[in-house]
Parts: C-alpha cells; sequence; structure tokens
C-alpha cells in the first residue's frame, strides 16, 4: 500500500482529467471513510485510496461502469441513488461525495438528507447552470443552452434537475446546512469573484 | 492441465441434526501451488450436481473441469497465482461420504440410513480439510447456486478464516419456489418403483424418477431466451409432428438426453439429500435479522447475480447486499447481463472473469 501523500492538484486534474476532483482530494482527509455516489468506474475512489489510505465504497447505476469499478478492486454496488441509500446505517462515513451528479437525481433535495444521514459531511460538486456562457447561449439562441458543460440537446440529457451556486446555497440554508468550504472552477483556474457568473463547476463542503 | 482427485478421510463429523458421522472421506482437487506463507488459497464450491472437478481434464473421464473457464492459467481464477482447492460436498456421490458409501456398522450402502445434512455440515467437512492442509486462513471462498450459499456459510460461521467471498446467483435462502422445484425432483425420484425407499444398489437404480427430476432441473437453469435461442419449436430429425409421444422437438430430444446422462453420473439419493440440505439452508435462521445473522462476518464480498436468472433472481443477491450494507460491510455488486439463465455463471463468464481477476488482486494486496 502506498504511503498516505499530500496530492498535488495539477497531478490529481491530469490524471483523472477531473478538475473537481483535484478539489476533492484536497478536502478528504488521510485513512477517511468514504462513500462516492455515481462513482463512475471507480477511478476517484482507486485514487483516494492508493494515495490517502481512505476506505472507499461507491454506488453506480451504469452496470459496465460498476465492472470497470469492481475490476479495478473498488467495492461498488450497482444501484440507484436516489433511495439507494436506505440500508446504510447512520453516520456511516466521514464523507459522502457526489460530484457532478446531483443535477441527474429524480430528488435531489432527498439525496442530500441522505447524504447528510449517512455521511458526517457531504461534498458536492456540479455544474454551475449560472455561468455566463449558459446565459448567453440562452440569450442569443432562445434555446436550451448547449455548453461544453451541458453539451446534450434538451431531449437527451441526463441533467434533469440543473442547478446555479445560489440555488444550492439557497437549499444549503432552507435544510439548516452548514456550508464549510466552497470552491469555484472555471477551467483549472479557482473563480474568486463573481462565482455564480464566472464559475463552470462549485464544489461544496456541507454539513448539518 | 491434468489434474489428479485426491481423498483425505476424518474419524468422524458432527452433524447439525445432532447425530455423528463417521468416518467421512473427502475427495477434492487443487490446482495452482500454495505459497510460502500460504495466503493464496481459495475454496471453489461447487452447485447442486458438481462435484470435485472443477478445472483441468480428468484422467479418468477426460472431461473439462464444471468451472474449467473460470479455473486455471491466466483465468479468473488464476492458478499461476492462486491455489484453488475443490471438494466434493457431503452427501455427494462422486468420492465424498453420502448414502451410497458403506456403512462400516452394518457393511451395507446408507441409503436412506444416512443422516439428514445441511449446508452449514458441508462447510464443516470443508473447514476440516483446510485445517488437514494447514492453511489458516482463504483468500476467497466462491461459488455459484448451492456454492455461493456455502461461500456465505463461511463467511458467518469462520470469518477469521475467510479473506473474501463470492457468492454468485445465490441466495440466503430458498424461495417457496426454490423448494417446489426440489420437492418435485425429489417426488420424481421417490415415485419410481425402483427407488424402493431408497434401498436398490446393486439393484436397478430409479433411472426414470431421477432423469425427470434432471429434466425439471435443466428447464429452470435455462432462461426463456435462451430456449428459443437453442431449440425454438425446432423438430427433431423430421419434417412434421408424428402425431404420438415420441420426440417431435428438439427441446424434448435435449432433456430426455441429459436426463438419461445424468443417472450415469449422480446418485438418487444424493439427489434427496443435497436438495433438502439446499432448503433447509437459512442463513438468518433464529435470527432477529439477516443483517444481525452477518454479524459475525469479517470478509469482503463480491456478489453478482444475472439478469435471466429466474431461479436465482437479483433480488435474492441484492437482500445479500442490503444486509451486508446495514452492517456497513465491504460489499460489491454487480448484475451481470445475460441471456443464459442460471446457468449463466457456468457458460458466459468473460465479464465474471475480470470483476473476479480484479476484486481477487486487490483482496490479495490488502491481505498482506
Amino acid at each position: 500500500m502506498t504511503a498516505p501523500t499530500v496530492p498535488s492538484p495539477a497531478f490529481v486534474r491530469d490524471l483523472l482529467g477531473r478538475r473537481d476532483y483535484a478539489i476533492i482530494s484536497e478536502i478528504v482527509t488521510p485513512g477517511a471513510r468514504v462513500l462516492d455516489l455515481g462513482c463512475g468506474d471507480g477511478e476517484l475512489l482507486e485514487w483516494l485510496a492508493a494515495h490517502k489510505d481512505v476506505k472507499g465504497r461507491g454506488v453506480e447505476k451504469s452496470g459496465a461502469r460498476v465492472q470497470r469499478a469492481i475490476a479495478r478492486g473498488v467495492s461498488v454496488f450497482q444501484g440507484d441513488i436516489d433511495g439507494g441509500l436506505a440500508d446504510y446505517p447512520d453516520r456511516a462515513f466521514d464523507y459522502v461525495i457526489l460530484s457532478q451528479t446531483l443535477q441527474e437525481t429524480v430528488y435531489p433535495r432527498a439525496v442530500l438528507r441522505e447524504m447528510l444521514r449517512v455521511g458526517t459531511r457531504a461534498i458536492v460538486a456540479f455544474p454551475n447552470f449560472g455561468h455566463w456562457r449558459m446565459r448567453l447561449s440562452m440569450l442569443t439562441s432562445g434555446r436550451a443552452p448547449r455548453t461544453a458543460l451541458f453539451p446534450y440537446q434538451w431531449y437527451e440529457s441526463p441533467n434533469i434537475h440543473i442547478l446555479t451556486v445560489l440555488d444550492f446555497e439557497e437549499l444549503a440554508a432552507l435544510e439548516g446546512l452548514t456550508i464549510e468550504r466552497r470552491y469555484f472552477l472555471a477551467g483549472h483556474r479557482k473563480v474568486t469573484l463573481m462565482a455564480n457568473l464566472l464559475a463552470e463547476v462549485a464544489v461544496f463542503l456541507v454539513a448539518r | 492441465m491434468i489434474v489428479e482427485s485426491n481423498t483425505v478421510r476424518f474419524d468422524s463429523l458432527t452433524l447439525d441434526s445432532g447425530s455423528t458421522l463417521g468416518p467421512v472421506d473427502v475427495a477434492y482437487e487443487t490446482y495452482g501451488q500454495l505459497n510460502a506463507a500460504k495466503t493464496n488459497a481459495i475454496l471453489a464450491l461447487h452447485a447442486f450436481s458438481g462435484d470435485a472437478h472443477a478445472a483441468g481434464i480428468s484422467p479418468e473421464t477426460g472431461k473439462p473441469g464444471w468451472w474449467d473457464n473460470m479455473i486455471g492459467p491466466g483465468k479468473g481464477f488464476d492458478t499461476n497465482r492462486y491455489f484453488v482447492i475443490c471438494s466434493n460436498v457431503l452427501g455427494g456421490c462422486r468420492g465424498t461420504t453420502g448414502p451410497a458409501s458403506i456403512n462400516p456398522a452394518t457393511g451395507c450402502p446408507y441409503a436412506m440410513s444416512f443422516p439428514v445434512i445441511t449446508v452449514g455440515d458441508m462447510v464443516r467437512l470443508q473447514k476440516m480439510l483446510i485445517d488437514s492442509m494447514g492453511i489458516p486462513r482463504l483468500l476467497a471462498v466462491t461459488g455459484g447456486s448451492m456454492g455461493g450459499m456455502q461461500a456465505l456459510e463461511w463467511a458467518v460461521s469462520y470469518p477469521g478464516r475467510v479473506v473474501a467471498a463470492i457468492p454468485i446467483a445465490s441466495t440466503t435462502r430458498h424461495s417457496a419456489q426454490q423448494i417446489a422445484f426440489n420437492e418435485v425432483g425429489r417426488q420424481a425420484i421417490m415415485a419410481d418403483p425402483d427407488w424402493n425407499a431408497g434401498d436398490y444398489y446393486g439393484k436397478q437404480p430409479p433411472a426414470r424418477g431421477l432423469a425427470v427430476a434432471r429434466m425439471v432441473g435443466h428447464i429452470t437453469y435455462m432462461s426463456d431466451d435462451s430456449m428459443r435461442e437453442k431449440f425454438g419449436r425446432r423438430l427433431r430429425g423430421k419434417q412434421d409432428f408424428s402425431f404420438g409421444f415420441d420426440v417431435d422437438f428438439e427441446v424434448e430430444s435435449y432433456l430426455r438426453y441429459r436426463g438419461s446422462q445424468f443417472v450415469n453420473r449422480f446418485d438418487a439419493n444424493s439427489y434427496l439429500y443435497i436438495t433438502k440440505a439446499m432448503d433447509y439452508f437459512d442463513l438468518a435462521y433464529k435470527q432477529p435479522s439477516l443483517a444481525a445473522a452477518f454479524e459475525p462476518a469479517e470478509s469482503r464480498f463480491l456478489v453478482i447475480s444475472f439478469s435471466s436468472d429466474w431461479l436465482y433472481p437479483s433480488y435474492q443477491s441484492q437482500e445479500i447486499v442490503r444486509a451486508l450494507r446495514s452492517r456497513n460491510c465491504d460489499v460489491a455488486y454487480v448484475e451481470l447481463e445475460s441471456n443464459y439463465g442460471h446457468d449463466s455463471f457456468l457458460v458466459d463468464v468473460a465479464e465474471q472473469s475480470e470483476l473476479v481477476r480484479g476484486f481477487l488482486a486487490s483482496t490479495f494486496e490488502k491481505a498482506q
């Protein structure tokens, strides 16, 4: 087993090609118990296990992805995030990660509640629908916006609950959650001002 | 890979029913090499009609083992890396003591005087075998169907002896439907006059009853799709119906063939005893819940089910997984797409092999 090391965000970015993973790997403490919802091929969990010695579990809907995740040694359960966490006991995890998947869930509010029942903290990363390109695309084309972040035709899009930075903060307040950290990204840069307009991806660390 | 079958004898075995059986022979085969630290041993557990011949070519019959596509050099259970053991179950008829074995007290076959056995008894005997081999801890216990039941039993009965369990197309207990199919098989055997209350050794065995039981079994192992693909309504060697009760359809011919073949290699009384053991199996027996039954378990789990398996449907595997998750156990689960019904774990092994390969590699690495 590789000794836990402090990951270089650039390395994570280059390795996995996902900007939000760099942030998540910054947040997660070594040795933590982590549940990754919508974990795909399990690449983040594999990385966290190898570099931060986390005890990782995953949930993924796609059977093909679950197969690839298990084949790489990650313990993944094939199932739906909506309602799929009910079996887990309270506080079974230190972190529950939902990376770029909240907008694909049928009941995002219920999912958020379940995340903070089974986990002490939730890390939620999502594409920000409030980004200026989205707004411009909608304003000029008059159609459901399509950008690099939201590349789908409206009728093919898995993104059924699109949200903005402000939307998430409002839901967090409504749920009485504490936002412990927030990160905003545009390309590989961090955004500090006017996040709702300039951030392509937002990452929140929340606790109840 | 030519393999040899070994047999080891134990003086006695205490059974769940309270009785004792002895001496007890266990037939087993091994594949690959046990490493010096004895940390690479995997116990493969056969399903209802299987035997110790899991892989390689038997010098006796010239036939490959029942999981030859999964166990071998470079295969899912890679014998270049792991040492795989497979033994015939208690009550079986392929080298391990069962109802056809000679009762030393009488000098005659046990027949129906053989004690009723359980999956727990099978596993207790396997543990004696593993002890006799000096293996402190198995890297994995694995099997499909009844083999999966044994894997689950291992995980809760001998938690310190199992690093990982891989139950495939299995369940923690039979449903009414599964018991019903087994009962039809048993009744077919017992309704055959040649069964003679189990006393047929050295005489005409209940071949017709056993063949009918096997025919029913084969239907439950396939799927509607796989039967349509394999047989459809094709006629056997004729252009039109015979308007009689000889074989018309391919599927009739196939079932009759499989039924008659089975009679040559399987003992009818073993059929009764082993199916009853499967029906009695209930991991949550006398426990408040399935989750409570899993309380002692310490191993990792990889649970696999198949989309077209209607005999051991995915919901039964999911019950295992839900109970394990509620205990926060390390469990991976996937339902594989396959058209082959319950037989999928034996015949449609490409994806299963990849899962097992990766799961074992990470388990082995973590366990060192």
